[in-house]
């Protein structure tokens, strides 16, 4: 009885399987045939064109067969996210002796990058080294190290170094291990610890917008990363980041080290002479890290520090929009 | 002087009793609400703990380190008693095992509680990256599981084959699963051979595995920049540490497993003093490790290790810096190096105080070093500056615990806590004996 049904089973299995098959190349073999059928109604006009070829010959063509294609107007902005923009080498340069604490790169920042928490990507820290030193203030950004510690440390590559100097954050991938913040000296890395919620309180709509490593914060994710991103997006359109353009002392210098020229929108200046004239440095240089950012100091100052004050706040980084 | 029949009867597992019933049923209970906070945490982010950019990492890491910590118990008592021939480990390995197995299983379960995104949990194999402190960890960890499980599966064989004959009448079912992991032992000259070759080299594998996963343990800090983690003294440190941690909870779980079976007969004072040597011989070594780690930088005192001793030494968090050094480590040596001091009810004590210790210990570790960046704290909310750990994070913790407890009261209910085989080899006695003398 048993191995009777096993049997039949087997016979209907089979059957089935061969019906299937029959099915399928008969399918093929019929859409096959009245794609031809169709192509020759189609390709009767006799209309011919003569074209040339890339290495200069001239044919002849059906008409019919010629297809207008769309021209790439984006061209030369075509590259791999994470290899980056080809041949560039991004800087900045942040002379501290115009930083008055105005905040605009701040505001500017939050604004573009859409930031809901309370930490901002940009700080004007209130500084100063011993009782005996002078205060001073100073905008911190990502330092887009050559040797960036957090992404030697990133088990899975969420957070990666481009040729053209960025280190920016894949937030598809990002696992909110945090190893990156503990591994920054800079503290410039800011976690997503609940939903952004940029659709309340910033009445957007997310939707339409897939996270890129290039436009920070367009949405933030719950439960990874962010950090300043060197606005590529906006150097992409030929444009200086937000905070560079917010900034209504020309403290920030924007540009191309391969270039040797770096600017805050009012003045383009070569960078080695910037860095030479005004004793250039870098912040943690002891540490390794190889910033990509670069400080003048604070001398010869045109504003006084006590005109920050006004602004400075101990415990707020990003104005809450107001309740309505 | 005890037969073949009694030591099995002694030794055999037995039915929960009221108080363990109730014992379970509480551990589950704690379980279940840790489960109910971690699933609300799942919901809204981590937003529901005390963690903020500043204070990125918490207890769940200071959790994960005194589990990694204390599983690293069962390289210790089994492998290297074992390579060094003391006799008097064996009433004692067993537990030591367990305690490993519940303590690094909950270990990678615990690391996992801490990802914001665990559903990218696959991420760290299909994306791994091998110059990742956190991907030597995901290597590390599993294979430390399944060392310590066949550390403690290989030398309970024998044994299953003792209980799968002893509950034949009594327990047929049960005596049916231990039958199956029993692996048809018979006791033949051959299969002995085989046993002991392949505990032989899992008790050598372990020892270099135990110190590779307290060193990576180790590294996931000290691989940082951060002031008081970057410490070329970290990797000893952690396994010093470790040692400590691991042998006060062998301590304190044996003397409650002795005094609630009855196990006085096996488990005497002798071996608590011995314990209590290797206890103290494990505090000496980390206060050893302690005063390199804080009293050279306290010597130099660059400006970043002063502010951060600073908050250790006479700041916020003084009273729990030396209750920890004091109370969980100085006390239990001074107490221990007295005879006195090694009878079980006082080691019973001292374990316990240092099992907490070693908990708070990486507490201490962990959280001041993050409140000290390198640049000052600024911009933030006035709460970012200071960490506790908020309810969400104590109950998921406490479940952690007590998952830890849940799995050793299952194993030493179903596993018997003293090797019967070997305790009966040592006592000169066998079933034939038993046979001869009857018959």
């Amino acid at each position: 009885m048993g191995k009777n049904k096993k049997n039949s089973r087997r016979k209907f299995l089979d059957n089935g399987l061969k019906l299937g098959l029959i099915t399928a190349i008969g399918g093929i073999g019929i859409s096959k045939l009245t794609s031809k059928l169709n192509a020759k109604t189609s390709s009767s006009s006799n209309d011919k064109m003569e074209l040339m070829t890339t290495d200069g010959t001239l044919i002849q063509v059906d008409s019919s067969e010629v297809m207008e294609v769309e021209h790439d107007t984006n061209h030369d902005k075509k590259y791999n996210i994470r290899e980056g923009m080809p041949n560039r080498k991004f800087v900045m340069v942040i002379d501290l002796a115009k930083c008055k604490n105005a905040l605009k790169c701040q505001s500017a920042c939050n604004k573009h990058h859409y930031i809901t928490g309370d930490n901002a990507w940009m700080k004007v820290y209130k500084m100063q080294e011993s009782k005996d030193s002078a205060p001073y203030w100073m905008p911190t950004t990502c330092m887009h190290c050559d040797k960036p510690a957090c992404v030697t440390v990133c088990p899975v590559d969420a957070t990666f170094k481009r040729k053209d100097g960025l280190v920016l954050i894949d937030n598809e991938r990002c696992i909110g291990c945090r190893f990156c913040m503990a591994a920054c000296p800079y503290s410039t890395r800011v976690f997503n610890w609940g939903e952004p919620g940029q659709e309340i309180t910033l009445n957007m709509d997310m939707t339409d917008h897939t996270p890129s490593p290039e436009h920070g914060g367009m949405p933030s994710l719950k439960g990874t990363v962010d950090k300043c991103d060197f606005c590529p997006h906006q150097v992409q359109n030929n444009e200086l980041p937000h905070c560079v353009t917010a900034c209504p002392n020309g403290v920030f210098y924007f540009g191309d080290k391969y270039e040797d020229t770096v600017t805050n929108g009012d003045e383009t200046v070569r960078l080695s002479q910037l860095l030479e004239d005004k004793a250039g440095y870098r912040l943690m240089e002891s540490l390794g890290t190889e910033p990509s950012v670069y400080y003048l100091p604070p001398t010869n100052r045109l504003v006084d520090f006590e005109d920050g004050l006004e602004f400075y706040k101990e415990f707020e980084s990003v104005e809450k929009p107001e309740q309505s | 002087m005890k037969n073949f029949k009694t030591l099995v009867k002694d030794l055999a597992p037995k039915k929960f009793g009221k108080f363990d019933i109730i014992w379970t049923c509480f551990l589950v209970l704690i379980i279940i609400i840790g489960i109910v906070a971690y699933i609300d945490q799942l919901i809204k982010g981590q937003e529901v703990t005390n963690m903020r950019d500043y204070a990125l990492w918490g207890i769940y890491i200071s959790n994960f380190v005194f589990f990694v910590a204390t599983s690293f118990v069962g390289s210790v008592t089994v492998a290297i008693l074992r390579l060094t021939n003391n006799e008097w480990r064996t009433p004692l390995v067993r537990i030591a095992e367990i305690i490993s197995v519940a303590a690094i299983v909950m270990a990678g379960i615990t690391i996992m509680i801490d990802m914001a995104r665990p559903d990218r949990l696959l991420n760290l194999f299909i994306h791994a990256r091998l110059q990742s402190p956190i991907t030597w960890d995901v290597f590390i960890i599993p294979t430390y599981i399944l060392i310590s499980l066949l550390l403690l599966y290989f030398p309970l064989i024998p044994d299953f084959a003792i209980l799968k004959k002893y509950f034949k009448k009594k327990d047929p079912k049960l005596s049916k699963w231990y039958g199956k992991l029993s692996l048809n032992w018979t006791g033949s000259i051959a299969q002995k051979a085989i046993q002991t070759k392949s505990i032989r080299i899992i008790a050598i594998m372990i020892i270099p595995v135990g110190l590779l996963l307290q060193t990576i343990d180790a590294w996931l800090f000290s691989t940082t920049y951060r002031i008081g983690w970057d410490s070329t003294n970290f990797a000893p440190y952690f396994i010093s540490g470790a040692l400590v941690a691991g042998i006060g909870a062998l301590v304190s779980v044996i003397y409650v497993v002795r005094k609630h079976k009855k196990l006085e007969y096996y488990i005497t004072d002798f071996h608590f003093d011995k314990l209590g040597k290797l206890l103290v011989l494990a505090c000496l070594t980390y206060l050893y490790f302690n005063i390199n780690e804080y009293l050279i930088p306290a010597f130099t005192s660059k400006k970043g290790e002063s502010i951060h001793l600073d908050t250790l030494f006479t700041g916020a968090y003084a009273p729990l810096f030396w209750s920890v050094t004091i109370i969980g480590l100085i006390f239990p040596i001074i107490i221990l190096l007295f005879k006195k001091g090694r009878k079980p009810l006082p080691m019973f004590i001292v374990g316990l105080v240092v099992v907490v210790g070693s908990w708070w210990k990486r507490f201490v570790i962990v959280t001041p070093t993050l409140l000290h960046p390198f640049l000052p704290i600024q911009g933030v909310p006035e709460s970012w500056h200071h960490y506790f750990p908020s309810l969400h994070e104590w109950l998921i913790t406490v479940a952690t615990l007590a998952m830890a407890l849940l799995i050793i009261t299952l194993l030493v209910r179903y596993l018997p806590v003293i090797p019967i085989q070997r305790t009966a080899d040592e006592l000169g006695l066998s079933e034939n004996k038993i046979k001869n003398t009857e018959s």
